[in-house]
């Protein structure tokens, strides 16, 4: 039993230190993903793209640009002369928000009058928007307190009545990267485990030596075992990867603890090996196979909440994500290596991820026979 | 212990559409080699794969070395080996690693394995090869890797599905060269081909159409049940000579062969004058007119036209 297992394993190894191309691939995946995401997919905004409308002209006027400037959220690429200007560059998306400043305001300011002036932001893109907002918000609040400041001639500490001190938590720089890179790595032992073991047995089905196969006395399960047992190792491969690049290039602390994490890990690969089975079970060739990935990874990754917060979903679909494994590892991993939990706080997300990983395995493991059509 | 190795009771495989295999009965005994004959889509592939336990078959019972196909299929995969008609091996592994690959899953023990791996490659003529990939081997010696794969656990039957499809002319009677030294060590050998010739060296031929056997015996039984005699002539002009003489007293059968015909008669000497006379009226010209053996393809030309005729 053990002895056929690890022979076909064997013989898996060769295949992919034969195929060079899809080494590299399986290898150079996850790092161009993570170069994507954790650069790219990022909902931090700076040196967003701003242009000025200074109907005022006045040293007022520029302090307040300055203000804007120097927060690092703006960056003034150009001074327009009228709205129908801004609104073109608006138009055109060379800048996402736009300052504008009527005539007066410096008089307002200097007479001790309500001061206002506007701030337009193109909302195409709602996450985006909505950081500009409170950005334009935080800079134009901490220019007023400095112009009743001056107006009134005492500091700001004297004046205040409440203060909230929010005291951000786990994530405290709210880096975009510190969120993304856990939920990277499940995402790659989902996909990287799934694609790989359906496109390796699928193969011997469309090259027809499954057939051959069929006549020796291999069991279903030394074969699946066999031929998955290398993928396996080339997803944990994948996540050390990763979770080295994270560490080491985008600073991401991990708080908890790494062999509880390759544990869970393990839990979860139940799941996507069973999945990966179970889809080289139902097609005969590796495009099928590809395209069926295709089709139950995307709605995973959005329904798991990998992009947009769970309890941001209506209902319905909410209640769907209770029966996408990805969620609960989403949870596990962000949980271990942004909070530093235990096992204890992640048990409501062990639990129905065991489940879901050993009823899958069965299922699919069952499914396949020695037989042809 | 049954006299036969291989036994089929009214073997029926129907898939959505067609029915494959229809009522096939088979008796073969411990060290023949039959060879199951027949056009493409007769049928033959899928006999192999109901025969090697992989297949379940939809009506009938099947016996292979004395266990039945569908309950004791892991039994009789220890006894058979099966060589698929597309390569079934790994392209990217060498010839000795693809033959360690199936050692080891049939379990052969370590030092025995080598000793067998050896013998098999001296055996197909391919120890100089053996560090090569299999998807670098010529046709002809990826099917002697394929058989050699399959030997790898000393099988008392083999079945092999058109071995030497898409092989070379040379390559193909070094194959059954092979093949007649396999049984002559006493292995009983089941092979499907589309070649006639190859009948001739079997030791039972079956010939399949259309699902079911039209006749099974030995080479040399059905060639003489094929009626009359066979006379072979070249004519300029097929067609024609092929419409004159086919409406001709004595003529029973006429088939063409690439630019030959075959003309079956009830009398080879009385009726030679009277095609010629035909032929010379109508204006073609002929070549090399003469009487000649049926082979098996003559006979089973003959008999397949005789059944669809027969409906």
């Amino acid at each position: 039993m053990i002895a056929r297992t690890i022979t076909v394993a064997r013989k898996e190894l060769l295949h992919i230190v034969r195929d060079r191309r899809t080494m590299a691939v399986m290898f150079l995946i996850p790092i161009v993903q993570l170069f994507l995401l954790g650069y790219a997919a990022t909902t931090d905004i700076e040196h967003l793209r701003t242009t000025v409308l200074d109907g005022d002209r006045t040293p007022q006027s520029r302090e307040l640009i300055e203000a804007y400037r120097a927060s690092n959220y703006f960056d003034i690429v150009a001074y327009v002369a009228d709205e129908d200007e801004l609104a073109r560059m608006m138009d055109r998306g060379t800048v996402w928000a736009g300052l504008i400043i009527p005539a007066g305001y410096g008089a307002d300011v200097v007479s001790g009058q309500t001061a206002s002036v506007a701030f337009v932001i193109d909302g195409s893109d709602p996450n985006v928007a909505n950081a500009v907002f409170a950005a334009s918000q935080q800079v134009g609040q901490a220019q007023s307190m400095r112009i009743i400041e001056r107006r009134l001639g005492i500091s700001p500490d004297e004046m205040t009545a409440l203060e909230v001190r929010s005291r951000v938590w786990y994530n405290p720089e709210m880096k975009s990267v510190n969120f993304m890179i856990p939920g990277l790595i499940a995402m790659i032992l989902f996909t990287i485990t799934i694609m790989l073991t359906s496109l390796a047995i699928v193969r011997e089905r469309e090259q027809g030596t499954i057939e051959q196969l069929m006549v020796t006395p291999i069991r279903p399960i030394e074969l699946v075992v066999g031929k998955v047992t290398p993928y396996i190792a080339v997803a944990f491969f994948n996540v050390l990867e990763v979770l080295a690049i994270g560490v080491y290039w985008f600073g991401v602390p991990i708080h908890g603890s790494l062999g509880l994490l390759m544990a869970l890990a393990a839990v979860f690969l139940m799941t996507s090996l069973g999945i990966g089975i179970f889809i080289s079970s139902v097609t005969n060739t590796q495009q099928e196979a590809m395209l069926t990935v295709w089709m139950m990874l995307l709605p995973s990754i959005f329904l798991a909440g990998f992009f947009f917060p769970l309890e941001a979903m209506p209902k319905f679909l909410q209640a769907i994500s209770y029966f996408i494994p990805l969620r609960y590892m989403l949870v596990i991993i962000r949980g271990i290596i942004l909070k530093g939990v235990g096992i204890g706080p992640l048990a409501d997300q062990v639990v129905p991820l065991l489940l879901f990983g050993v009823s899958i395995l069965i299922f699919a493991a069952t499914r396949f026979r020695k037989r042809l059509e | 212990m049954n006299e036969y190795v291989i036994e089929t009771d009214n073997l029926t495989k129907r898939f959505k559409q067609v029915t494959a295999v229809d009522g096939l009965d088979l008796r073969i005994r411990r060290g023949e080699i039959f060879g199951l004959l027949g056009p493409d889509g007769a049928g033959k592939t899928t006999t192999i794969r109901v025969l090697c336990a992989i297949m379940e078959p939809t009506e009938g019972s099947v016996r292979v070395a004395g266990f039945d196909t569908v309950r004791e299929s892991e039994e009789i995969k220890k006894r058979i080996g099966y060589m698929p008609q597309q390569f079934s091996l790994y392209g990217d592994l060498t010839v000795l690693e693809n033959l360690i690959f199936f050692a080891d899953i049939f379990g052969v023990e370590r030092g025995e394995r080598e000793k067998r791996i050896a013998r098999l490659l001296e055996f197909a003529r391919m120890t100089k090869f053996k560090k090569r990939r299999a998807a670098h081997l010529s046709g002809g010696m990826q099917k002697k890797l394929a058989l050699a794969c399959t030997l790898i656990h000393q099988p008392q039957i083999l079945f092999l599905d058109e071995p030497t499809t898409g092989v070379d002319p040379v390559s193909r009677r070094e194959f059954w060269d092979i093949l007649t030294e396999l049984h002559l060590q006493g292995v009983t050998l089941f092979v499907s081909t589309p070649y006639m010739d190859e009948a001739e060296r079997c030791s039972r031929v079956g010939l399949m159409f259309e699902g079911g056997l039209i006749i099974c015996d030995a080479p040399e039984r059905i060639k003489s049940l094929v009626e009359g005699d066979l006379l072979e002539l070249r004519p300029d002009r097929l067609r024609e000579a092929a419409r004159a003489i086919g409406g001709l007293p004595g003529v029973l059968e006429v088939q063409t062969y690439g630019d030959l015909l075959h003309v079956f008669v009830d009398d080879a000497q009385r009726r030679i004058q009277t095609i010629q006379e035909v032929l010379s009226e109508a204006g073609i010209s002929v070549r090399g007119l003469r009487q000649t053996r049926p082979r098996m393809e003559e006979a089973f030309i003959s008999l397949i036209r005789k059944r669809i005729e027969g409906r």
